[in-house]
């Protein structure tokens, strides 16, 4: 894979690392564990003294949907290229069974940012921890993440890393491809899709639209269950304790709380579907909403 | 920036008009106190730059270039960032929209500002600094953040704020950027814009929204949910599973990552309410839904609801509603 010269930290970073540049392509893909986004409303509770949801008994997190299509989309160009596939995932309750899923999908390698330093933090104590984490990865060609996290919702920490490391970023993608060094990523908009590029190294997010992730394979599994996790600290990454976890925040939540709906809903009652359906269109009428 | 005051609005223009995410931009900067200023880039800017003042702006910045019209992301990060050099606000507001998503937090990330994206409340206090309340878990949840950077950037949701009156007798300053871009510090390049192609009229702007879901087992029953919209003069919609399937273009999504419609009347089939679709439909105005699972969400979110299988009540609720609009 060629490589274009780039500003910032990242090439220093390159000629630090003391590897031969142009051999395999390195991707790095961010994974988040969340709450399960299907949790029935009736069970989703939240501790307002603690500004925190109350984990479900019996209802285990899951891999972040938009990270598994980031894993997806990696995968893809390690089928088109030679390239390795490193998943960097961060936080203390990490289940093995679920945050290993990358690995079980074909990743090469998972690295875990573990350690209270790194909890509580915001977008801008994580992207900071997971930049440090890139720059002791070493080179790379091109990182991948999810458009956002489906408990956050925030869509903030992969253009923050892109700021930190000093790369381009293209947001919510829906295909990536890599060619002559660049990265062309189908952008989703509300009224259709853009074409975007940048040169790599860079990094890029992605969305839903880029289709179903692969599940893992018996193989997969098997394989992900012998290989260990990297456990990284603050120290082994070099990181200043004040800009992570709550230390670092710029962002501090101080309420989180679930919305009150007021609202009673009607039904209409019929002899039969049919029926019922003839008097919702009649009820709509007499409130002239039809 | 210690005299950092005011707020900036980077307003979005849409084929030379002005956006609907700019007025409501304006609308709240106005609240939040100690001044308002526009930013506009594209074409036709001073003409724009005379509505941004009528809909409240006191100092606008305008960037005159054909080039630009459409969002171009490292450029329009540099013009932003020019654009606060000169204007020192303390907050940055810009609607939620496809630019904004990739400009809000690449602009925030510059300025090490406290971002929120997505906001539905706004607040500046003395101490506190910027108040934000967005919703989060897909909807789930609200969580109210503060930050005190010097400079604080959000983005707001569509028609959660309210645009100020037009009022033309307005004054206000406009002051072109003098900023020259340097072609080779562009790296991150929009090649293309694709469009799909839409019949009929825009889901964000219709007054009836018709949406279907994973319950209507396939694309073929949207051809009725079509008739009923063309009959009540709305737009069609669809949950994300449905666009995962394939059933309809994403273009077609309501919900948290789709489009967020307002409409009068929003009838749900077959949707079962998870809280991500929730997020684009909770503002409209009267939700209807039929499902057969009398447990569903969308009945604790509609003002009315037909529990029944929606193969036996929609073709009887569509018949009734042509023959009350006469259509």
């Amino acid at each position: 894979m060629p490589r274009t010269p780039v500003a910032g930290y990242v090439c220093q970073t390159i000629l630090a690392s003391g590897k031969d540049l142009g051999e395999l392509m390195r991707i790095i893909v961010f994974v988040k564990q969340v709450m399960d986004p299907e949790t029935p409303q009736a069970s989703f509770k939240i501790d307002e003294a603690a500004i925190k949801v109350v984990p479900v008994p019996g209802i285990p997190p899951v891999v972040n949907g938009f990270d598994e299509q980031a894993t997806e989309a990696a995968l893809q160009l390690k089928e088109q290229h030679d390239a390795t596939v490193t998943v960097i995932s961060m936080g203390k309750g990490l289940v093995m069974d679920v945050i290993k899923k990358p690995l079980s999908m074909g990743a090469d390698e998972l690295i875990l940012l573990q350690d209270d330093a790194f909890e509580d933090g915001d977008a801008y104590s994580t992207a900071y921890a997971l930049a440090m984490a890139v720059k002791k990865v070493g080179d790379f060609d091109l990182i991948i993440c999810g458009r956002q996290a489906s408990d956050t919702d925030r869509s903030l920490v992969g253009p923050g890393v892109a700021d930190m490391l000093g790369v381009p970023c293209i947001t919510i993608g829906k295909s990536v491809a890599i060619k002559d060094g660049k990265v062309l990523v189908e952008r989703v908009r509300t009224d259709g899709t853009e074409l975007v590029e940048a040169p790599l190294p860079a990094l890029v997010t992605v969305s839903n639209e880029l289709g179903e992730p692969r599940y893992p394979t018996l193989r997969g599994i098997m394989q992900a269950s012998r290989k260990q996790p990297t456990v990284w600290g603050p120290a082994d990454i070099g990181a200043d304790p004040a800009m992570l976890g709550a230390a670092g925040r710029r962002i501090h939540m101080t309420r989180l709380f679930i919305p009150t709906t007021e609202k009673e809903c009607e039904f209409i009652e019929g002899d039969n579907g049919a029926d019922a359906g003839r008097k919702l269109a009649l009820k709509l009428r007499e409130d002239k909403l039809i | 920036m210690a005299d950092s005051q005011g707020v900036l609005v980077f307003a979005e223009v849409n084929n030379g008009k002005l956006t609907a995410a700019a007025k409501e931009s304006l609308g709240v900067g106005t609240r939040l106190g100690g001044g308002v200023s526009a930013v506009v880039i594209g074409k036709g800017t001073e003409a724009v730059a005379k509505e941004l003042v009528a809909f409240g702006a006191d100092k606008v910045y305008t960037y005159e270039d054909g080039e630009m019209a459409g969002y171009q992301p490292d450029a329009y990060l540099q013009l932003l960032q020019h654009a606060i050099e000169a204007d020192t606000p303390q907050v940055v507001l810009m609607g939620h929209t496809d630019a904004t998503k990739d400009l809000a937090p690449k602009l925030a990330f510059r300025l090490k500002a406290g971002v929120v994206m997505d906001c539905v409340e706004l607040e500046q206090d003395p101490s506190k600094g910027l108040i934000a309340t967005k919703p989060v878990y897909g909807g789930n949840a609200l969580a109210v953040s503060e930050t005190n950077t010097d400079v604080r950037v959000a983005t707001v949701r569509a028609k959660a704020f309210e645009p100020l009156e037009r009022d033309d007798s307005r004054a206000g300053s406009v002051t072109p950027l003098d900023v020259t871009i340097d072609p080779g510090s562009l790296k991150v390049k929009v090649l293309e814009v694709r469009k799909e192609e839409s019949t009929g009229m825009r889901l964000e702007d219709a007054p009836v929204v018709v949406s279907g879901g994973r319950g209507l087992g396939g694309p073929e029953p949207f051809e009725q949910l079509e008739d009923l919209a063309k009959i009540l003069g709305g737009a069609v919609g669809a949950s994300r599973a449905v666009c995962d399937a394939g059933w309809l273009p994403h273009s077609f999504q309501v919900g948290l990552t789709g489009k967020t419609v307002t409409p009068n009347l929003y009838i749900s089939v077959a949707i079962s309410g998870a809280s991500q679709h929730m997020a684009g439909c909770s503002g409209s105005k009267t939700i209807v839904a039929i499902n057969k699972d009398k447990d569903c969400t969308m009945f604790k979110e509609a003002r009315y609801g037909v529990e029944g299988d929606w193969q036996e009540v929609l073709p009887a609720f569509i018949e009734m509603c042509r023959e009350l609009r006469g259509a």
